[in-house]
């Protein structure tokens, strides 16, 4: 996927004056934090599995290679392949080359936002093979040639209407001439359309939320059953999942999942969780006869062993997005790649570069909330503040920050004569705004009244002269 | 005033009494109001107050930019500000969880300066943490004529459990009562410098806590750190509420008649 994080700030200015964003943005942020409190409350152990979810992830880093051989050991003696990815195209080139081999046409997709970070689908149609999103969010924004605005829900960013629209304008010509306005037409609808598609669909392609070592068994949930159909009615079936997402047992997996569906929507758990575990066996009713995983490295292996690697204990459940006040304002698009939100300021960076993404870690306020409810305990803000420390050891901090700072540190690090120069700047902004309290503009500080005033200190004197005055007294100003 | 912590300190073995004010520079600077409501409500639970004069500001402002280098040496410069106190109180959660929490990570490489760092992390505390967690107060007597609405801004909340403290408290103010917001643990869009590195989308979300404010039918917000408190009140004078916006200790400490903060003097 091509990245705009670089214009950042523009994708801002876009999304803030966007109003269809901002209604969406507007339910999203109450519902699903409220979901999430309810579904934390009414499970006790709810913060001790948070702890063994964390346990369980950092072991599995800990031993990665041991996991991954292993679970590449279950999946050959399965009867199934296991492809080692290093990078995005090489996963791009693998997928592309099953595809070919099994004479597909079309591809049925399930939601990967691997295969977004991959940007599998326009290498698919380059090579003629149609991919066909089944999840209906990703089915939403394929007919709009939108990305994902959220990790599991990635068309939260659209309105009823737009979907109204969109679907009328591409439904017409297959003879679905009423635009419909109700939410289960809608869904009625694109399941009729959709259900044709995986009848036709040579290959079937899926993510995981879990590989599960101990079983060679790739692990999916969905709300809506169109995983269990991109992988059990095609002859191929293909999962492309990251490294990290292995685990060592169907026991941790368990943990696992009471955690993942409570952050992600409030449910204890999703509608289905479907674990495959190699081709169609004989005697097997259904199934893929040809079963293949392609595991993506692209950058992450590096971050192991680094002050970086808690990001990788991510499950994806979107809870950080979900609760944090900046994904709030300005979605998912404005990030400008895969991952948005709080785990996307923390991956992107290591994934397409800092220089690309540099605004991402910086655009938190750390007020923490993501770090709160994340169910694996990633220090979200703590990784973001790695960043900035890189970028400052880089000298990638925009220069009159860098300019700002060192001249406020020289200050600091003087108290003698930073009283001196805060006695002065207090005087003189207590003077000028005596009239009113307050300025509506003030010299160097236009970023703050742009949008607000600046509040006038009192007469009187800094807090450290007036101590000083009266000896120490207690007096009151 | 008279703070009542006889009964309730009981049974607390010995809680600290020579403590060290941690001013902070925003107090410093923009608001010494909140420094000498603090003083006042220690003193009257009993403490003796100094106020270390070598103390400047935390370090947020670096360590949050990833300028690591200045922000250890003015983390070194406050531990040693710090050293012989008891206890250091904070009127601010935000500069209260940089001592608490993360001045001994600026350290991993420096055993000796770690538990420097350490120490004076456990004998720091948030202002309202102090008075009612360690110095066992459960009430004030101070009286404030009005409607607020608490904020619970972000550091004071998640880095160090402020939540119930100032409500218990602001319960004992005489003609003071509390209307909460939707969200008032939602923060406020301040965040230190990323309010005016990304003031587009600092302003989306203090508006959007202006709106709850304002729907509260409050006539007071009051909250525990004065950046936060200058973003709100900026952005509702800006936006011609009336509203008055105060630090929680003013109120505490029966201060509630100076001029909020953003409003001229010799006027409520």
């Amino acid at each position: 996927m091509q990245s705009t994080a670089h214009d950042f700030k523009e994708n801002v200015g876009t999304a803030l004056s966007d109003p269809n964003l901002q209604d969406s943005l507007a339910k999203l942020k109450v519902g699903f934090s409220e979901r999430r409190r309810q579904a934390a409350e009414r499970l006790p152990e709810f913060e001790v599995l948070r702890d063994r979810a964390r346990d369980i992830k950092n072991h599995a880093l800990a031993n990665l290679d041991f996991y991954l051989e292993e679970f590449e050991r279950k999946v050959t003696a399965l009867g199934g392949h296991v492809h080692w990815a290093p990078t995005a195209a090489d996963a791009r080139r693998i997928i592309g080359d099953l595809c070919k081999s099994a004479g597909a046409r079309t591809v049925a997709k399930s939601k990967s936002m691997v295969a977004e970070e991959i940007a599998l689908n326009e290498h698919l149609e380059q090579l003629g093979i149609a991919p066909i999103e089944t999840d209906l969010g990703e089915y939403i924004i394929q007919l709009r040639h939108e990305p994902p605005s959220h990790i599991i829900a990635p068309a939260v960013h659209l309105t009823k209407d737009q979907v109204a629209d969109t679907f009328h304008e591409h439904h017409a010509p297959l003879g679905f001439t009423r635009r419909l306005t109700e939410r289960n037409d809608l869904v009625a609808e694109a399941r009729y359309v959709l259900r044709q598609k995986f009848l036709e669909a040579d290959v079937g392609l899926t993510g995981a939320n879990f590989l599960v070592a101990e079983t060679g068994s790739s692990m999916l949930v969905t709300n809506e059953g169109n995983a269990d159909l991109s992988n059990t009615l095609p002859k191929m079936h293909i999962v492309l999942a990251s490294i990290e997402k292995v685990i060592p047992t169907l026991e941790d997996a368990a943990v696992l999942l009471r955690v993942l569906a409570r952050s992600a929507t409030g449910q204890e758990s999703s509608a289905y969780t479907t674990l495959n575990t190699g081709p169609k066996r004989s005697g097997d009713l259904d199934g893929p006869s040809q079963y293949h995983v392609v595991l993506l490295d692209n950058g992450r292996s590096a971050v192991l062993g680094t002050e970086m690697q808690d990001m990788l204990r991510c499950i994806r459940c979107g809870a950080c997005m979900n609760h944090c006040p900046v994904y709030g304002a300005i979605g998912g698009h404005a990030y400008g790649w895969v991952y948005p939100g709080p785990i996307g300021a923390v991956l992107t960076p290591q994934l397409i570069g800092m220089e690309e993404a540099g605004d991402l870690p910086n655009a938190s306020t750390f007020c923490g909330r993501c770090e709160s409810v994340c169910p694996v305990r990633i220090p979200l803000p703590g990784l973001m503040r790695h960043w900035r420390e890189r970028e400052f050891e880089r000298h990638l901090t925009p220069r009159p920050v860098r300019q700002g700072l060192a001249l406020w540190s020289f200050l600091v690090r003087r108290p003698k004569l930073y009283r001196r120069v805060t006695q002065l700047a207090n005087r003189l902004l207590a003077m000028f705004g005596r009239a009113e309290g307050r300025y509506h503009t003030l010299p160097l500080a236009g970023g703050w009244t742009r949008f607000r005033d600046f509040p006038a200190p009192p007469a009187g004197g800094t807090f450290h002269a007036q101590w000083a005055r009266h000896g120490g007294a207690r007096i009151r100003p | 005033m008279v703070t009542d912590v006889s009964a309730s300190t009981s049974h607390h073995s010995a809680p600290p009494r020579r403590v060290a004010l941690f001013v902070t520079c925003l107090v410093d600077l923009f608001r010494p109001a909140v420094g000498f409501a603090a003083v006042k409500l220690l003193e009257e639970a009993g403490c003796t107050v100094e106020v270390p004069p070598l103390q400047v500001c935390c370090g947020q402002p670096a360590y949050n930019s990833g300028d690591r280098v200045s922000a250890r040496a003015i983390a070194a410069q406050v531990i040693a500000a710090f050293e012989g106190f008891e206890a250091v109180v904070v009127p601010s959660g935000s500069c209260g969880g940089m001592l608490a929490h993360h001045y001994p990570s600026l350290f991993d490489d420096d055993p000796a300066m770690k538990a420097k760092a350490e120490n004076l992390a456990g004998r720091s505390h948030e202002l309202m943490s102090f008075l009612v967690d360690v110095l066992g107060v459960d009430k004030v007597s101070a009286s404030y004529r009005g409607i607020a609405t608490y904020h619970d801004s972000c550091s004071g909340l998640r880095e160090l459990g402020i939540k119930a403290q100032p409500r218990q408290l602001l319960e004992s103010v005489e003609g003071l009562r509390i209307s909460e917001m939707k969200t008032p643990e939602v923060c406020c869009g301040f965040g230190g410098t990323f309010c005016v590195k990304y003031p587009e989308i600092s302003n989306a979300m203090v508006s959007e806590k202006t709106a709850d404010i304002v729907s509260t039918g409050a006539d007071t917000l009051l909250a525990g750190d004065l950046g936060c408190l200058m973003n709100m009140a900026g952005k509702l004078q800006r936006e011609g509420s009336r509203i008055q916006v105060r630090h929680v200790a003013e109120v505490l400490a029966d201060m509630g008649d100076i001029a909020p903060i953003g409003e001229p003097e010799g006027k409520r």
